[in-house]
């Protein structure tokens, strides 16, 4: 059993991450006041002969404190929260430097399409690969999300991403990776009966190899 | 006060003459017969949803094995006993759609307020006794059309209990057209039912007030069936008509959902939500108000706070209103609204930290009787309080990123609707059995059903927290298609063992339950040393409830009062300086 977020590889992780422990450590004190005191109230003032509860009816001051606490905490966990979200998913958050790509979600796979040579997605020589996104480390991507059929959610645990790909709408994810290795994508929305192995691989590469792995690629369309 | 339109006077000529058995048992327009029926209705829902759990968990934890017993089914179901994905997606859709509709909600609603509204204002019945046998039979009827589903070619829903379009609207996705349509529709008649139960509610908590029962002298369980009577009313329709428009796009050729023919796919998200979350809080607030008298029986002690108890109710349910937004941060909705749906949802968190307190101010300095509903009550707060706290952790946008639609979420929803309504469920059935049946259930076998059920529930749901913070997707038919969900088998396997073991001891609740009936101890007016009008009647009380109207002095929490020599002090008792409402004047 493990309350500890598993290793994650993207720029905005940590922040999230540390908003997470910060809850987990204030629901954590919140969760053994009530329980303990639980457990403290129902063994003092268990009921024995000769004894009368007292006649109380509550305390205006107690109660002060009690909605006064709770309400502030939560709205200090609220404006933190705020900041973070709109650093990853606010309306301008895509940072201008990312790549584009183009995701086409339909049921079971994801397709992943790629600008070819001349820099630019929806041209002639963008390519197309099933299950499989390749992406350079230390630089923002931007995948637009495209829906062919019913919702899909992608969704990288080790980048912290899940966004969902709705029929009809222009939604766009980004992150950045910040560690070179091989990840799994998820589909996070029940899509229909093969939703449970509608999964694809991430690969993050170096700058160079990225390069390499970019021209080999487009050398072998060239050939085909 | 309390003019009405019925007559408060009980109705001797009912009385007079025998009923014949059907109108009695069968198309009984008895409020205590009627929630009886609710009664044995939903605990036959309870236990198919139950069924469907396990067959979900055996899945999750030994995937690979046949399911015992599996050779059951049939071949569309699970060929060899070996579950089929498509019969995996039924299920999930089918145990959400059955425990929330068909289980919990007539549970709290339909039992709790048939049975206690009447009996605890001091009213003969329901202000509309007909409408009410109607509410019933209309509900037992969508449970019959919901069940007949899983036998329809294409097999039953399979687009979640929260029916996402497209994948609810067209069967080219889904391959599921019949069984999407009945559970439309079944839920579109339950619906019906609900909006009958809630108006006729409302009308007899506005009109039959005995005479005193004011406002604030009415229990807490009164006003929580009130408050969310009115949310029924309100919140129901918005189903219903969402209901019927995916069933016209399914059947008539709208395209209300249909992106490529100017629908919008997100609308029924927005509709199925609006509704869902007021929905929420109608599987939450009944429990919270029975809770509320059971802690306040058990303890010897005026509810802490009554007053604000009630503000709280009454602000959970506007709240409830403006916070649907939080099941859709990741839908794609407009990022900026994420904030606003996100404060509001902080905001709703603080009444129910108020009630939780507020609770635990109700046994401090008490004289707590740990009977068997006080246990199930006590186990009620110390669950809803995880609920409530898991639920910050959502509220937070971006924490949410990573655990929507994880078994975090999971978790969550069981930590309340299990651990909160179904432990609230457990101690007012047998807080209230002695009035329904006349019998007192057996005190030993409920604590050890108490004892053991509160193990096993923790047991099943606690790791399902670390299953989620691992990434561990909902709604998954086979998890080891995942690398990164392979090293959770076992806690997979170890989680379907207590849930195996969870279901199994309900045993004992089912047999204490009918064998009390029959067999228990006799059981007096009030075997609990309780205030309400309810425990002023004979076990079971006769139909028409009151020998004479009641009148109310106080409100339902004088336990340790000094004014008498006993530690309870029924609301109709009269004390030398008590004065007759009629004669201090309207």
């Amino acid at each position: 059993m493990s309350w500890i977020l598993p290793p994650s590889a993207s720029t905005f992780a940590g922040d999230m991450d540390f908003l997470y422990y910060v809850i987990l450590v204030i629901t954590g004190i919140a969760f053994v006041v009530v329980e303990v005191g639980l457990v403290v109230f129902a063994i003092k003032y268990r009921a024995r002969p000769g004894r009368k509860a007292q006649y109380i009816q509550g305390s205006t001051r107690a109660e002060i404190i009690w909605t006064a606490v709770p309400a502030v905490t939560l709205i200090i966990i609220g404006l933190m929260s705020g900041g973070v979200w709109n650093h990853i998913k606010g309306r301008n958050s895509i940072p201008p430097n990312a790549i584009p790509y183009e995701v086409h979600a339909k049921q079971f796979e994801w397709n992943f399409t790629y600008r070819g040579p001349d820099g630019q997605l929806g041209t002639g020589d963008d390519f197309t690969l099933r299950n499989q996104l390749h992406i350079p480390v230390n630089r923002p991507v931007e995948l637009q999300l495209i829906a062919e059929d019913v919702i899909h959610s992608f969704f990288v645990p080790a980048f912290r991403v899940k966004q969902d790909a709705v029929p009809g709408m222009d939604i766009r994810v980004w992150f950045e990776a910040t560690e070179v290795g091989e990840y799994e994508i998820a589909c996070a929305e029940l899509c229909g009966l093969g939703h449970y192995r509608m999964r694809a691989r991430v690969f993050v590469h170096s700058a160079e190899d990225y390069q390499q792995w970019l021209s080999d690629r487009t050398a072998a369309a060239d050939e085909e | 006060m309390a003019t009405s339109a019925v007559s408060l006077e009980p109705a001797a000529h009912v009385e007079a003459h025998e009923l014949s058995f059907l109108r009695k048992y069968i198309f009984s327009t008895d409020h205590k017969i009627i929630g009886i029926q609710f009664l044995l209705m939903s605990f036959v829902f309870l236990l198919f949803g139950g069924l469907m759990a396990m067959m979900i968990r055996w899945q999750l934890g030994f995937p690979d094995r046949p399911l015992p017993a599996g050779q059951l089914l049939p071949e569309t179901m699970a060929p060899d006993g070996i579950l089929l994905p498509e019969f995996y997606n039924s299920l999930v859709t089918m145990h959400g759609t059955i425990m929330v509709f068909f289980a919990i909600m007539p549970l709290l609603v339909g039992v709790f307020g048939n049975f206690l509204i009447p009996l605890k204002i001091g009213a003969p019945d329901m202000a509309f006794p007909r409408l009410n046998m109607a509410s019933f039979w209309v509900a037992f009827s969508a449970g019959i059309l919901m069940m007949a589903g899983f036998f329809v070619e294409g097999g039953h829903a399979a687009a979640g209990w929260t029916a996402y379009a497209p994948l609810s609207a067209d069967p080219e996705w889904s391959g599921v057209s019949g069984g999407q349509q009945i559970w439309l529709l079944s839920l579109a008649i339950l619906g019906l039912a609900s909006i009958m139960g809630a108006l006729n509610y409302i009308t007899t908590i506005v009109n039959l007030r005995a005479p005193g029962m004011t406002w604030f002298r009415m229990p807490l369980s009164i006003w929580s069936l009130f408050v969310t009577a009115i949310l029924v009313l309100l919140a129901i329709p918005i189903l219903s008509g969402a209901a019927i428009m995916l069933f016209f796009d399914q059947t008539i050729g709208t395209h209300f959902f249909d992106w490529t023919d100017g629908g919008q796919v997100i609308l029924w998200q927005h509709l199925f939500w609006y509704f869902g979350h007021p929905e929420v809080y109608i599987l939450i607030l009944p429990a919270m108000g029975m809770v509320s008298d059971i802690i306040a029986n058990g303890s010897r002690k005026p509810v802490f706070g009554y007053h604000s108890m009630v503000f709280a109710l009454i602000s959970i349910s506007f709240l409830g209103w403006v916070v649907w937004g939080h099941h859709m941060f990741q839908s794609g909705m407009n990022p900026t609204l994420g904030m606003t749906f996100m404060i509001s949802t902080m905001i709703i968190a603080v009444p129910s930290a108020i009630k939780v307190f507020n609770w635990m101010g109700t046994m401090w300095r008490g004289n707590i009787r740990f009977h068997v509903p006080m246990l199930h009550a006590v186990g009620f707060v110390a669950m809803f309080v995880i609920g409530g706290l898991s639920g910050i952790f959502m509220a937070s946008t971006p924490v949410d990123i990573y655990i929507h639609d994880t078994y975090f979420i999971v978790a969550h929803i069981h930590y309340v609707l299990f651990g909160g309504s179904l432990f609230a469920i457990f101690a007012a059935v047998t807080y209230w059995y002695p009035k329904m049946f006349g019998r007192m259930m057996n005190s030993t076998l409920g604590k050890i059903h108490f004892w053991l059920t509160f193990l096993f529930y923790n047991l099943t749901f606690f790791p399902m927290h670390d299953l989620g913070i691992a990434g561990h997707m909902r709604r998954i038919y086979d998890p080891s298609q995942y690398e990164f969900l392979q090293p959770l088998a076992p806690l997979n396997r170890f989680i379907t063992v207590s849930a195996l073991l969870l279901f199994t001891v309900q045993i004992l609740f089912a047999v204490n339950f009918v064998v009390s009936w029959f067999k228990g101890k006799k059981a007096g007016e009030n075997p609990w040393d309780a205030n309400g009008l309810e425990w002023t009647v004979p076990s079971p009380p006769p139909h028409g409830n009151f020998a004479k109207v009641p009148t109310v002095y106080r409100g339902p929490y004088e336990y340790s009062s000094p004014l008498v020599e006993e530690d309870f002090l029924l609301q109709t008792r009269k004390l030398a300086s008590d004065v007759d409402p009629a004669a201090a004047g309207p």
